[in-house]
């Protein structure tokens, strides 16, 4: 058979095998990120059925997945949105910050992996998964309640929060020297000052470049622009995620929507081919010994994304049972988290054990999220039943009712 | 009535307001146009009870059932004190010849001597139809005038 035939036949093999893990995480309403982790782990160096012919196209492929990622998370916000979400959002997001990322850097420095270990994994305990969070808000008809825009403003900084974070995180990973990482830093974060004010200002502009009746030329315009720009930042020292997700944001209106729709299928594909590469890279053998810490990073981060969210949610005067909820939902990480560990893990600058525990985590993560969200109501529900005869309520939150009466809320 | 405009970053935008029982009611209009039409629980109201998807057609019939009531008790209100004036809602009727006509081409006034003050089209209220209002089938008139003129205007709008 000759190399090319081979080649394509990996290709299509995993790419089906991935639909059918897809359909199977559809049907038990799961997200599809941990089978793909799985899927990964299944074919790569130590695993059951090897791949070696397709490296070259998957490594390309997996970075395009990661731009794609950031373009389309970019495109879901305008600057002006972005603003007024971090004005509104930015204590909550400081709480989320401080509760979220220390566990990560604490159990990175107890494993002696030192400071760009503890830089890393801070990253990857702190990001929640937008992607699945949207989706389960949605399955679950949440949309319309109280406390969905505390947990969307709350998501909204954080990936800002990831705009100043990952080109930072590429500076430190670049092994530069402190004063030559601390002049990275700054020309990043003056490069992301611009990009912001230009994309508030002349956001129009950015998107008449790229938009075009005719879906061809559009999809190319888009597709092409967001590659030349991650190149252009990744040149320049400021990751290529980040270029993508600052073109995302100077893109708006109707373009960034036509954007979104003709792009999503893309993304869906290169996306799992980035987290088949992340676990093709991993070798499953090396799970084991991180295991206990990915499960201890999973209880204790979980319980500081429920008081994130539960805090978050009480300042907005939001009901216990709403709190709860808010909590619950931010507790999914996911897409970001590995983007964060596979940036590290290909610069090479940290302990190999680490894409091993912040996949193993993530594993459990994207798990343990939309089943969180899930049965967060009936258990908040069954405690604050046996709580609440005791307890004079001194918060707004309502008293239980007794059926059939509607309780008079204070207007 | 205080209707709250809450945007929702990467979904859309919420607008509900609350009820005299403590519950909130409203939709959440989605980037691409789609409608969630929400209703609070009563034992918590910061949940929602349904979040109800609507297409464009459905979220229109919902709100000309809604606004329809209304909108003749409030015009039947103001004529009360006239005897012999009444308000009626007349329907233009798919098959109905002046599907596609203007409302001066069916001379209503001329005829009957009822006048159209509205036509309610789509969850929407047109106040005032001028005689180059085009009816398509679905329309809703609001019609004032003696019991005889709107039976006559409701023949004329199914029959010509």
């Amino acid at each position: 058979m000759d190399h090319t035939a081979l080649e394509l036949i990996e290709l299509g093999a995993v790419f089906f095998g991935l639909g059918v893990l897809g359909r199977l995480a559809g049907k038990i309403g799961m997200s599809p990120i941990p089978l793909y982790l799985i899927g990964g782990l299944f074919f790569g160096q130590g695993g059951v059925v090897p791949l070696g012919d397709i490296g070259s196209f998957t490594q390309l492929a997996s970075e395009i997945g990661v731009v794609l990622l950031l373009l389309l998370l970019g495109l879901e916000y305008s600057a002006a949105e972005l603003f007024t979400g971090l004005k509104r959002s930015w204590m909550a997001g400081l709480v989320d910050i401080v509760l979220n990322a220390a566990p990560g850097a604490i159990v990175a420095l107890l494993l002696g992996w030192g400071p760009i270990g503890a830089l890393v994994l801070a990253g990857v305990t702190y990001i929640s998964s937008s992607g699945i969070i949207a989706k389960v808000l949605g399955d679950l008809g949440r949309l319309g309640n109280r406390e969905t825009p505390v947990v969307l403003s709350v998501l909204v900084f954080e990936d800002l929060a990831m705009a100043m974070y990952l080109p930072i995180l590429t500076a430190v990973l670049g092994g530069v020297s402190f004063f030559g990482g601390l002049e990275a830093v700054g020309i990043s974060l003056a490069v992301i000052t611009v990009v912001l004010v230009v994309a508030l200002r002349f956001g129009r502009f950015v998107s008449a470049i790229v938009d075009s009746e005719d879906r061809e030329v559009f999809l190319l315009k888009v597709f092409g622009s967001a590659l030349l720009v991650a190149g252009l930042a990744s040149a320049m020292q400021v990751s290529a995620a980040v270029g993508a997700f600052l073109l995302g944001i100077a893109i708006s209106g109707s373009t960034a929507e036509n954007a979104t729709r003709m792009l999503e299928p893309l993304r869906d594909l290169f996306a799992a081919v980035f987290f088949v590469v992340f676990g093709l890279n991993t070798n499953p053998a090396s799970i084991p010994p991180v295991l206990v810490w990915a499960v201890v990073l999973a209880v204790v981060t979980t319980m500081t994304k429920v008081a994130t969210g539960w805090w978050a949610a009480r300042r907005a005067d939001i009901g216990r049972l709403g709190r709860a909820r808010a909590g619950a939902a931010l507790v999914a990480r996911g897409e970001f988290s590995i983007v964060i560990a596979g940036l590290a893990v290909s610069a090479g600058a940290v302990d190999g054990r680490l894409a091993a525990l912040a996949t193993a985590y993530v594993l459990l993560m994207a798990i343990l999220g939309p089943v969180a969200a899930r049965v967060v109501e009936p258990v908040a529900g069954a405690v604050q039943r046996r709580l609440a005869r005791p307890e004079p309520s001194a918060s707004p939150a309502p008293a239980p009712e007794t059926p059939g009466t509607d309780p008079t809320n204070t207007p | 009535m205080n209707v709250e405009v809450t945007p929702l970053p990467g979904i859309g935008v919420r607008k509900d307001f609350g009820l005299a029982n403590g519950r909130r009611v409203g939709v959440v209009t989605h980037r691409d146009g789609k409608i969630d039409l929400i209703v609070s629980k009563s034992e918590d109201p910061d949940a929602c009870l349904a979040s109800l998807p609507l297409t464009a057609e459905e979220a229109g019939a919902l709100a000309n059932l809604l606004g329809a009531p209304q909108l003749v008790a409030q015009l039947t209100e103001e004529h009360r004190e006239l005897p012999g004036i009444n308000t009626r809602q007349l329907p233009v009727k798919t098959g109905s010849p002046f599907d596609g006509r203007t409302l001066g081409d069916a001379a209503i006034r001329t005829r009957t001597g009822v006048s159209v003050v509205a036509v309610m089209r789509a969850g929407q209220v047109n106040p005032s139809p001028t005689p180059d209002f085009t009816f398509t089938a679905g329309d809703l008139l609001v019609a004032v005038g003696t019991p005889k003129g709107l039976e006559a205007t409701a023949k004329i709008l199914q029959h010509g």
